[in-house]
Parts: C-alpha cells; structure tokens; sequence
C-alpha cells in the first residue's frame, strides 16, 4: 500500500517537475502577456478605488490562468484536438444548463457551481475557434460550400445560445472567432463577399429578432441625444473621461471621472476609459502597441506551426482577441454601441482572464511542438 | 523553421496561411489604428472641450420615477389613483454595519422580517451609491419618530413618493387587480431605463394588463453636487412623462348595485353591453382590499385571504368554473334549428323519463311526469330536459362541440384582464387526454342539459348570451374604452377587436329568443314565480339553470325539498338580456350555493337591470315598447303564485 502511494506520488511529481522545470514556452509572448497583466493590476487598482482585496483577488486570477498556461503549454497539439470536440459539447452543455436554469436577472451570462461562478459563454470564445480548426483540419482546403454550411451551424448553436441569454456583443464576437478560421483556411474572397452580402441581406430579419432593449441600444448609438439616461449617459461620460485624459493624463488615481462615479462599470467594461483618463494618450497607445505585438507573435507562431489544425487555432485566436480589444476601444471611445465586452486582462473578471491564458496556453503548446520532434 | 520533407501540398498549405495570416493582421491593425485615431481625436483635439465638461462634471443625475397612470369608470369616477406616502430609503455605501443599523433602526420604526428580507434582496439589484427603499408608507408617528432620531442613522433618509390607492377598495379587486413591490423576476424582465427608480408593477387585473401604458416614461433630474457628493441645485429637469389614464367601460353604480344584490352570498355576476362587448359590471363576492397588497401585505392578512374557505383571491367572473346546467339550452336549441335538425314547431314528448333508443338506462326530467307535447319555446320557456336530452344526442358529439365552441364555450373570451381560463368544453378527445377513457353516448346527453364534464365562467357565458341577443354578433370582452395623456388631453378611444358574425338567420333567433321571453313572463316559465319581469318597462329575455354538484345516489332529491339541503347541492344560475328586441345589457349571475337559479339568482339580476334603468338616460335607450306580452304580464300581474 505505502509503495502504490509512493509510486503514485513520485509519479505526480514527475508529472509535476515535466509541466514546471522546463517550460518551453515562447519568451516574448510571455513578456507580452506580463506586461499587459501588470497594467490591467494598475489600472484596476486605481479604477477600483485602491480596493486592495479586488486587485489581490484579480492577482490570483492572473496566476490560476497562468498555472493552467503552463499545463496546457506541456499537452501537445494533436491531443488538444482529439479533446477539442468534447471541450465544444462541454460548453455547449454548459450554455443549455444555463438556458435552462436562466431565471434571476435578465441578463443571465453566470453559472453557478457552488464553488465558482463562471460564464460559459467565456468558455466558449476559446472552444468555438478550436472546433471550427478541427473540422477544417482533415478537409481539402480552401472550405468547400458544404464545409462552409457545416461550420455556420457550428458557429450559429453557441451564438444562439449566447444571443438568447441575452448577450448579443459576445455572440457576434464568438461567431466572428469561428469565422476567422474560415477566412485563415484560405476561404475565397469572393466566397467572403457572397457571404457578407447575404449577412448584410439578413440584418432586417435579425432586427426583427432582438430585444427590445438591444435594438434600443442600436438606436441609442446612432442617436444618443435621444437617450441622455440610459446607454446614452455611458457613451457621453466616458468620452469626457477619455477626452478630458489629454495626451499625458491626469496621473494615477487622479481620474475624477472613475473616482465620482460618472463612470459606470469602471472596473469591468469602461476600465478602458479610466486608464485614458487618467494615463492620457500615450498610456492607450502603449496598451495598443502591447496588444499589437501580442497578436502579432501569435500569428507568428501560427504562420510556423506544424499543421492544419495547429495554424488556425492560433491564428484565429489571435485575431479575435485583437477583435475584443477594437471592439471595447471602439465602445469607450464613441465609435461602436454599447456592448458588454471587457477589455482582455485588463478589466476585472476571473472566466474572461483564464479562459484567454487558457488559450495562450494553447498557443505556446503550439509554439513548443512546431516541429517534428519524437 | 521548416520540418524537412515538407509535402509540397502541406508548404502550398502553410503559404497559403501566411499569406491570410498578414492579411487578416494587416486589417485588425487598420481597425486598431482607428481606434487609435478616434483616442487622438479625443485627447487631443478634442481635450479642450472634454476637459471643461470634465471640470463642469459635477453633474448627478437622478431618475424621476413617472406616476402611475389613472383609471376611471365609464362615468368619471376615480378607481385608482397615487396618493403621497413617505418611505423610509438606505444608501448602503454610507453604511458601515447594516446588520447592527436595522437592529437600532427596527427600535424606532418597527420592521418585519418580510421588511427586512425584501430590502435585503433589493440591496443586491442596486448599487452601492443609490437608494434603497426599506420600509414604504409610514405611518405619521413612525416618521416623527425617525425625524426626531435621523442623526443617528447617516445614510437612512426619508423620503416622499406616491403610492397606489384603490378608493373602491374589495369593489374592484378583480377587475382592477392591484400594484406591488417589483420583485426579482420582474426586474429581469423589465427595462431597465424605463424602471430607474421605480418601484412598484402591475401584478394583477388590469394594473397588470395595461402595465405599459400606465407606467409613463421616467424623468431625470441634473443636480449639481458639491465634491462631498451633496446637492447644491437643480440644474436641468426633465420631467417624468406620466402613464396613460384609461377610462373603462365598466359602470361603479351597477358594479356596486350587483354587490349589494349578492348580500354576501359566494358568487359572480358579469354585465356585458351586446352592441360592443363593453363589460358593464364584473362582480366577484366575497372579495379582499386590494390596499392591503400594495406596500407589501402582512403574512397574518395574506394567510386570512388563502385560509378563507369562500377563498375571496379568486376571481370568479373569470376563473370560476361551474357547470353551466340549463342556461345552455337556449344555446342547444338555437343548433338545433341552424343544423337543420328541428323546426321551432317540431314537439317532442317529455314523459319525465328519456331513454337512448335500444337502452334501458334513464335520464330524468325536472317534473316527474314531465311536461308533455313541447316545442322548442315550450322547452326552454320550462326548460325541458327531455327535448335537448334528444337534441344533443341527435346532434352527436362532434356536432354538439362545433356549434357550442362556436360560441366561446371552452375557450377564453379575449377578455383584456391576465390569466382568464377558458373552462371546459368536454369533448371525446379532451376525455382521453383528461381521464384516458373513452366517450359514452349517455356523457353527449347530459351535455344537453349543461351537465357533466362542462364548466363554464360567468365571462364566458354572459359572452356568448351577449353574441345571442346581439343579433349572432360576437364583440370580444373588453373593460378599456380609451386612454388619455392626462386629464386636459383627449381621450383616445382603445382599438378592439372586429366583431365575428356567428349566425346568419334571425329567424332562429328570434324562435329562441319567443321561448326565452317566456322563462319571465309565462306562467310555466321557470323565473314566473320570481316575478322578475314584474314593473320593469322593458322585456326581458331569461334563462335559469340549476346545476347539480353532485349526482344523485339516492331518491332523496324528490322527496327532500328543504332549501338549505339544494342549495348546498345546487350552483343557482341565471343569465337574461334586455330590451329583448334592442338589446342593451346581457347579465349572468351565479351562486355557488343557490337552490335553483330562478328564486336565488334571478332577483340578483333584476336589481342590476333597476340599476342600469336607472344610470342609462331615456335618451340613450330605445323608445319603451308596449307589446302583447308585456300587457299580457301585466293583467296577469295580480294572480302570480
């Protein structure tokens, strides 16, 4: 008996020592994601309030996601996707468990597990471009109509599942992750056309199909005046908190936007703005610049990986996430409406931050087996 | 980097993706450049004019919660309206240990545990810097109370609003319904722009229904704060749009008229105009003051409602299903003659007894030795058994269901009021999916004299009287005439629903409508004896009905004729319509425990056509008619029994 527990544990050890001695992880993506993580602690602590406890508990959010970056950094790429399909139902399963249990606020994206509290439709921003990649991968490429047809049901069950919560910022935004392997699998442009020509044909019929809160919010981006107390009210106090920022900022902790509450949801999705109020315009640029070099060396990665599979996951990653950093500037600055997307590492959130280090993780298990290696 | 012995299709592959690769980076890097651009736009050509604004920022806005919408009767009379009404609000920031602040607090304003749970599940749907309410309507005393002691509670305030208030009270508890605190599933569904800073919805009755337009569009207000967040003034007010008024067909004098007539017997009447589907009258007895609900009812009064063995929650009018009985006949009889299966002149003998051709099992008359030779006038002016007892088994099932579901019968009207239910039309299919058992012939003749399986609402059968004296049209039941934007607007007339022809032959209608008559002014008709029709200016057409609750085991219901032994067995109905040759008022009433419907139920009816007699100007009513039969009652008048 003591031996089976010594063997067991020497093994867990060796297990253990495999997945932490070595990390053979991609150096300058690690410092990319460092460095950003840094200043999503900054800005959160001063956003915040110098709410100790909240910038301590996002902390150790950042080293879960990292420790799990870590573990899946050591899974190579072919067991990643025999799992993918499994990792897409388990989120799919999770998002109906939602669906079902749905009750409380209207706006249900939370799942309650007792223990922890999660989104699964987090979840799924990291699955959906992972199970497109897998479908795509033993099929001739570039996709195939019928391969196109296959992928739009793919993509379009989480989105329904997710537009239905009703979240409809993330459901675009886990349908574009899905989509952009098609147009990395070399999907023709002309292909690409006919297919933004039908979606934009079936905008009136989606219209028909949203909330009449979320169409108000459309409504409102395009005529904010008509809304000075709702929607309207956020998009015209956090461009004052932006604009106000100056080229410099106010300082640290200085932002009287943030600090008397004119800002809403200032640690989630407006964090974006405190950091322009208070860092100026070189503080949005150098975040901009960290989130370009990010997405660029993981594309790097992806143009060098080993395989099909491998290459569009990485690289349709890559590119959403710069998506959630575009869409989230664009909604603080004024230029796109009002929808609930956080900026990646930066606001407060514990699903949205491990998930993305979970799919770095993906990433440099990617980067540590480009090659052919035994 | 490349793996040796590349296949060259895997290197056009990998080319292929590189070249995608640059190209979707090459976008996200012109989309992020825009966002850049529109920062720099911002921050620094904009900066001046942002920073001023962000200076000048000391702007807080607050909602206006808008008033509720009132309701008024068709004459003007105020139902619902706000009253003011302090509360007792928290800002949880300003609070250090609120366990220990509603501990002193409950010393001087006392609170409930169901006060403090609510406010308890409130704190969490708002945020921190806002107001929560904790205890609505104060009583003077407990607000002189807390002024006295208000520095010791930072961050408790008092504050004004405007509650419900239900003048009428228990009168129009069921139409009305009534408002009360939102609680966690409405906020889910509710907007939440339109509902800042509101705090109570429409639960029930109309308060529910016409929830949209009686909410109104909220205000704001811009007040301008010091830097200790303390208002200074009001800078800009936009003023909360009030909900729409909504004026309602129904009549407070007949309403409360139809109340005392019940004298506190269980029961309902409905009153519905057959030129429009307007509801008159929509009686529920007993019932309960919707006041009690508004600011959150006590469990002690709250357990009183549910334990009431009259159960005063449930509406009646709408929701009571009771075995129609007789009052259908006119219904049957009236398919008979559009089927083309009897002539208002064919007989049929009634020996007391009916028996389905080929089998031995009886069904009973109301006589014992029944009524002889009778027509179709005859049958329903004695409500003769036997005649429909034949009908409903020549018509068949099938038939019978098509022609009575025509009429509304086992669905709901369309009443504009939450939750009605639509009874039961039974019919060999709903029998199987009800009970799992097939359909006996003898269940289609008992459906002929309104028994069995059937249930009806007091609505749904003075709608489909309504249809009947209506000349076969149909009107949708509906208690909102019109709407205004406030009392110096005009009002809006509410849009309703086409009416639906149901008939095409007025001859057949005027046959039932002969045989009607004579249920009040034949001797042998069954509402004779109560004299209904006596000193009234116009005819009135009538049915009675007495539906059993029970089926007869023994032979004690021929020999036992104690009142107080029927009643308990019998729901009395009666449902009648007049001017029967223009009509203007159709009426149902039920008593849940009435001995027959013609001395019990009848005279309730009655006191409601006084009542409109009375509200309804000559003018507004057709010229008084002297016609054979009523001369006829009248010389008749003195030898009644």
């Amino acid at each position: 008996m003591n031996e089976l527990v010594a063997s067991f544990s020497g093994r867990a050890l060796r297990i253990g020592r495999r997945i932490f001695s070595r990390p053979r992880i991609d150096l300058p993506l690690a410092i990319g994601l460092l460095v950003l993580a840094l200043i999503g602690l900054t800005v959160l602590y001063s956003a915040s309030n110098l709410d100790r406890s909240m910038v301590l508990g996002q902390a150790a959010r950042f080293v879960a996601g990292a420790l799990l970056l870590l573990a899946v950094s050591r899974i190579p790429p072919t067991l990643l996707r025999a799992w993918t399909p499994w990792f897409y139902l388990l989120s799919i399963f999770l998002l109906v468990v939602l669906t079902v249990l749905g009750e409380g606020r209207g706006a249900d994206r939370w799942l309650d597990l007792g223990v922890v509290r999660f989104q699964p439709s987090e979840l799924m921003k990291l699955a959906m471009p992972m199970m497109v990649a897998w479908y795509l991968h033993p099929r001739p490429l570039p996709p195939r109509w019928r391969d196109i047809f296959a992928i739009g049901i793919l993509v379009g069950i989480p989105a329904l599942l997710i537009g239905k919560q009703p979240d409809l910022g993330t459901a675009l935004l886990v349908a574009a992750s899905g989509l952009f392997v098609l147009f990395l699998a070399g999907l023709q442009w002309w292909k690409i056309g006919a297919m933004l020509a039908a979606l934009a044909a079936a905008a009136p019929v989606a219209w028909h199909f949203l909330h009449d809160y979320q169409r108000e919010r459309v409504l409102t981006f395009l005529h904010p005046e008509n809304d000075p107390l709702g929607s309207g009210w956020h998009i015209i106090q956090s461009m004052i908190a932006v604009g106000s920022g100056g080229v410099l900022g106010k300082g640290f902790h200085h932002g009287t936007q943030s600090k008397l509450e004119f800002l809403p949801e200032h640690t989630t999705d407006f964090i974006f703005a405190v950091l322009g109020e208070e860092f100026g315009l070189v503080g949005v640029l150098v975040l901009l610049l960290v989130y370009a070099f990010i997405v660029g060396r993981c594309l790097w990665i992806a143009a060098n990986a080993r395989d099909t599979y491998s290459r569009l996951v990485a690289g349709s990653f890559g590119l959403a996430f710069m998506v959630y950093v575009i869409v989230n500037g664009g909604m603080i600055s004024g230029l796109l409406p009002v929808v609930g997307v956080p900026l990646p590492l930066v606001s407060y959130g514990g699903t949205s931050a491990i998930t993305l280090l979970t799919g770095f993780g993906v990433v440099m298990s990617i980067h540590a087996h480009r090659k052919w290696t035994p | 980097m490349n793996s040796h012995g590349e296949l060259p299709d895997e290197r056009a592959k990998r080319a292929r993706f590189g070249r995608r690769a640059l190209a979707g980076f090459a976008l996200m890097l012109a989309m992020l450049l825009g966002v850049a651009g529109r920062f720099v736009c911002l921050q620094v050509f904009e900066h001046a004019e942002y920073s001023t604004r962000a200076k000048a920022n000391r702007v807080r806005l607050k909602h206006l919660p808008p008033p509720r919408g009132l309701i008024y009767d068709r004459e003007g009379r105020l139902l619902a309206d706000n009253v003011p009404a302090f509360r007792l609000d928290v800002i949880p920031d300003k609070i250090k240990h609120m366990d220990a602040m509603l501990q002193r607090l409950s010393s001087i304003v006392p609170l409930t545990d169901d006060d403090i749970q609510r406010f308890k599940q409130s704190l969490k749907q708002h945020r921190a810097f806002e107001q929560v309410p904790l205890k609505f309507h104060l009583t003077e005393s407990e607000r002189d109370r807390f002024a006295v002691n208000q520095w010791q509670f930072p961050g408790v305030s008092i504050d004004p609003y405007l509650t419900r208030n239900y003048p009428y009270g228990a009168e129009f508890a069921h139409v009305i319904g009534y408002v009360g605190r939102i609680d966690e599933k409405e906020q889910a569904k509710l907007d939440p722009d339109l509902y800042a800073g509101t705090t109570h919805v429409g639960k029930t009755g109309l308060e529910k229904e016409y929830e949209k337009l009686l909410h109104g569009t909220p205000g704001y207000e811009l007040v301008e704060v010091n830097a200790n967040q303390r208002p200074l003034r009001v800078l800009q007010r936009v003023a909360a749009k009030p909900g729409k008024n909504l004026y309602l067909t129904i009549d407070e004098r007949l309403q409360n008229a139809a109340i005392a007539a019940f004298d506190g017997q269980t029961g309902a009447a409905v009153a519905i105009d057959p030129r429009n589907g307007d509801v008159l009258a929509m009686v529920t007895v007993p019932s309960f003051d919707p006041n009690l609900f508004v600011n959150g009812i006590s469990q002690a009064d709250y357990s009183a409602l549910l334990e009431d063995p009259e159960k005063p929650l449930l509406n009646r009018a709408m929701r009571g299903g009771y075995p129609p009985g007789s009052t259908v006949k006119p219904f049957i009889g009236l398919g008979g003659l559009e089927l083309g299966l009897r002539k208002p002149t064919d007989t049929v003998l009634s020996t007391g007894t009916y028996y389905i051709p080929g089998s031995s099992r009886g069904y009973r008359d109301d006589t014992r030795y029944g009524a002889g030779q009778v027509d179709l006038m005859q049958a329903i002016t004695q409500s003769v058994n036997t005649y429909f007892y034949s009908l409903a088994y020549q018509m068949g099932i099938q038939r019978f269901d098509q022609w009575m579901a025509r009429f509304g019968f086992g669905s709901p009207t369309g009443i504009d009021l939450p939750d009605e239910t639509g009874g039961v039309l039974p019919s060999p299919e709903w029998k199987r999916k009800t009970f799992n058992k097939p359909w006996y012939p003898g269940e289609t003749v008992i459906s002929g004299i309104g028994q069995g399986y059937w249930m009806v609402t007091p609505l749904q059968l003075v709608h489909a009287l309504a249809s009947m004296a209506g000349g076969g049209l149909s009107h949708t039941p509906h208690l909102l005439a019109a709407t205004s934007d406030g009392l110096k607007s005009p009002e809006v007339p509410h849009p309703q629903p086409q009416p639906v022809q149901l008939t095409h032959n007025p001859a057949d209608l005027d046959a039932v409508k002969q045989g009607m008559l004579g249920v009040v002014y034949n001797p042998l008709g069954t509402a004779y004896a109560a004299g209904i029709g006596k000193g009234f200016p116009y005819l009135i057409a009538g049915k009675t009905g007495t539906a059993e609750r029970y089926s007869r085991k023994t032979d004690a219901y021929n020999t036992n004729k104690n009142l107080a032994y029927l009643a308990e067995r019998h729901r009395a109905w009666f449902i009648c319509y007049t001017p029967a040759d223009h009509p203007q008022i159709a009426v149902a009433v039920v008593l849940e425990h009435g001995a027959w419907g013609g001395s019990a139920a009848a005279p309730i009816a009655r006191k409601m056509l006084d009542q409109w007699l009375a509200d309804t100007p000559p003018s507004a009513r057709p010229p008084l008619p002297v016609t054979a039969i009523a001369t006829q009652s009248a010389e008749r008048g003195p030898h009644t029994p």
